[in-house]
């Protein structure tokens, strides 16, 4: 009898496991299909270079290269505000504060994860971006600044929780070898803990953007969704996945639009499948030394 | 001359007293060997000397301990164990290369021209007997030396610092008898230089490198003396046990 139920409870598990397997691999070649179907009519390079995106006018005109420089800089901006607030935040956490201060933190950060990104969109767009159209005096505030700005509050989270565990991870021993040669904390911390956790602390930078780049609703409501390319931080952009959001309802399916929205997230996958494998590169040649 | 005047030193951890009130004087340029079976405080008045014990939170400590006659606790902790080396137990190289390890210490507290640091850690390396194993791998990592090798290392990152007085925390426990060796002839040779404590869980080494032996148990210092007269006549039946094998 035992056995019996033991039998059924590994085969369940192996299909669940088998399941979300093909349910991934379903996913990808439904995405080739759609996406790839768009090349029929334009070529790729056409497609990617192409500085005009207006879909629905008579014959459309499906260039992302605004798209892709929205994303690209949304995503770098913000990188430059996540990444050494979060990184600067996990070393406050893991070797100087407090106890009680690391507890509050610890609690803000877990919190600041926990709201829904449209949340954080809606708030960003009655907070901020009103200052940064008063700070900078622009006819509007909802630029890519402000985007990076709302991206980076939730890039940090992750960042702060992996690399936090990376700096733990860290083996006493290093930090107490540098304190007997008569290290300062300060010092210890640059030149001991941050190298030895270096790996753990870029996949955390890596997840942080990883998340930064799909994230669609907030960048949506707050970035003003212009498909320019932009010349600056203090204008709106509009990024991969907002397009993609608030354009799929109204593409009529099996037309070029469609398909064309279809290829905008296999390049949206093309990207994060390089940012993961460049993250893997790294982090192995790191181990291999 | 007495380099370490330690006076009615007690360490507690939360409720537990690792040091029951430990009184001794470490002479300069001599080997001081302390032994004792394990959990009697060894490493904690180790700790205590170079104040690595403040690392720990629960850790309290009263009694005084002077260094060259200033109390240990009027110098900053890095100039304290700037002049204070240690080596631990466990080889712990940093993971750089040789030649980085060794020079980690006198690049961090600066002020030395590149020649300057070459030539400290090549005289480092000497001193600790590594220097004709590595001299030609400088650039490799340090994890790829043996485990003796990366004890001397270590050994060598401490001396490149020119500290005054080196602790060794039972420096050889995992190594090989050629290793120890080599170890050893490196602390003879350097205690005209520096002044050595040394805890060793081998109580034959006390007896080939220690001038003086303490014995401790339980954190209590039952007896110091002349190694030989430790050895040969200890005043204290536990002593004699001990050293006799009868426990620990
Ligand atoms: N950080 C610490 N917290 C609590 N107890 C400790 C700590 N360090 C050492 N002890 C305790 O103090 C006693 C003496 O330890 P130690 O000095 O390491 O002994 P030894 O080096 O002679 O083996 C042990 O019982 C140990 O459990
Ligand atoms: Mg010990």
């Amino acid at each position: 009898m035992r056995k019996i139920k033991e039998f059924i409870i590994e085969k369940l598990i192996l299909l669940c496991g088998v399941a979300s397997i093909i349910f991934v691999v379903l996913i990808l070649l439904f995405l080739l299909n759609e996406g790839l179907s768009l090349f029929k009519d334009i070529g790729p390079y056409e497609f990617v270079s192409g500085k005009k995106w207006y879909p629905i006018s008579e014959p459309p005109q499906l260039g992302i290269l605004p798209l892709i420089c929205g994303s690209l800089l949304v995503t770098l901006g913000a990188a430059i505000i996540s990444i050494p607030i979060g990184v600067a935040c996990a070393v406050y956490i893991a070797e100087v504060a407090p106890s009680w201060i690391k507890d509050i933190l610890k609690a803000g950060i877990e919190l600041l994860a926990a709201i829904p990104s449209v949340v954080l969109g809606f708030i960003g767009m009655v907070t901020l971006s009103p200052l940064i159209k008063s700070v900078f005096n622009l006819p509007t505030g909802l630029t890519a600044l402000s985007g990076s700005i709302m991206l980076a509050f939730m890039a940090m989270p992750t960042i702060v929780s992996i690399a936090e565990d990376a700096l733990y991870a860290v083996p006493k021993s290093y930090k107490e070898g540098a304190f007997a040669l008569g290290a300062t904390h300060w010092q210890t911390i640059w030149r001991v803990i941050l190298p030895a956790a270096s790996p753990g602390i870029l996949a955390a930078v890596m997840l942080g953007i990883g998340r930064v780049i799909g994230e669609t609703m907030a960048v949506m409501m707050i970035t003003g969704n212009a498909a320019k390319i932009p010349d600056g931080f203090l204008q709106p952009v509009r990024t991969l996945t907002a397009t993609i959001a608030a354009e799929m309802g109204e593409a009529v399916v099996g037309s070029e639009h469609y398909f064309a929205l279809f290829a905008i997230g296999l390049i949206l996958f093309i990207i994060s499948f390089i940012i993961n494998l460049t993250a893997d590169l790294f982090l192995h040649r790191k181990e291999r030394r | 001359m007495v380099k370490f005047d330690v006076r009615n030193l007690s360490v507690r951890f939360g409720a537990f007293n690792a040091l029951k009130g430990i009184t001794i004087r470490v002479n300069a340029n001599e080997i001081l060997a302390i032994i004792g079976p394990s959990n009697s405080g060894k490493t904690t008045f180790l700790r205590t000397l170079n104040r690595m014990n403040e690392l720990e939170r629960a850790a309290i400590m009263s009694g005084t301990v002077e260094l060259d006659g200033t109390p240990i606790n009027a110098i900053s902790a890095e100039a304290l164990r700037k002049r204070v080396g240690m080596v631990f137990a466990l080889p712990l190289p940093l993971p750089l290369s040789i030649f980085d390890n060794a020079a980690y210490g006198i690049r961090m507290h600066g002020g030395k021209s590149k020649q300057a640091v070459r030539e400290a850690v090549e005289k480092a390396l000497k001193q600790a007997y590594i220097w004709d194993e590595v001299k030609d791998r400088l650039g490799e990592s340090a994890f790829k030396l043996s485990g003796g090798q990366q004890q001397r290392l270590c050994i060598a990152r401490t001396l490149a610092v020119e500290p005054e007085v080196i602790l060794f925390d039972e420096p050889c426990s995992g190594l090989d008898p050629i290793s120890t060796a080599a170890i050893e002839e490196a602390m003879l040779k350097l205690k005209s230089v520096y002044t050595i404590v040394l805890v060793t869980n081998n109580v034959k080494q006390a007896a080939r490198v220690g001038d003086r032996t303490a014995f401790f148990l339980m954190g209590d210092m039952v007896e110091i003396d002349k190694t030989d007269k430790i050895f040969t006549a200890p005043s204290d039946k536990r002593t004699g046990d001990y050293i006799m094998g009868k426990f620990g």
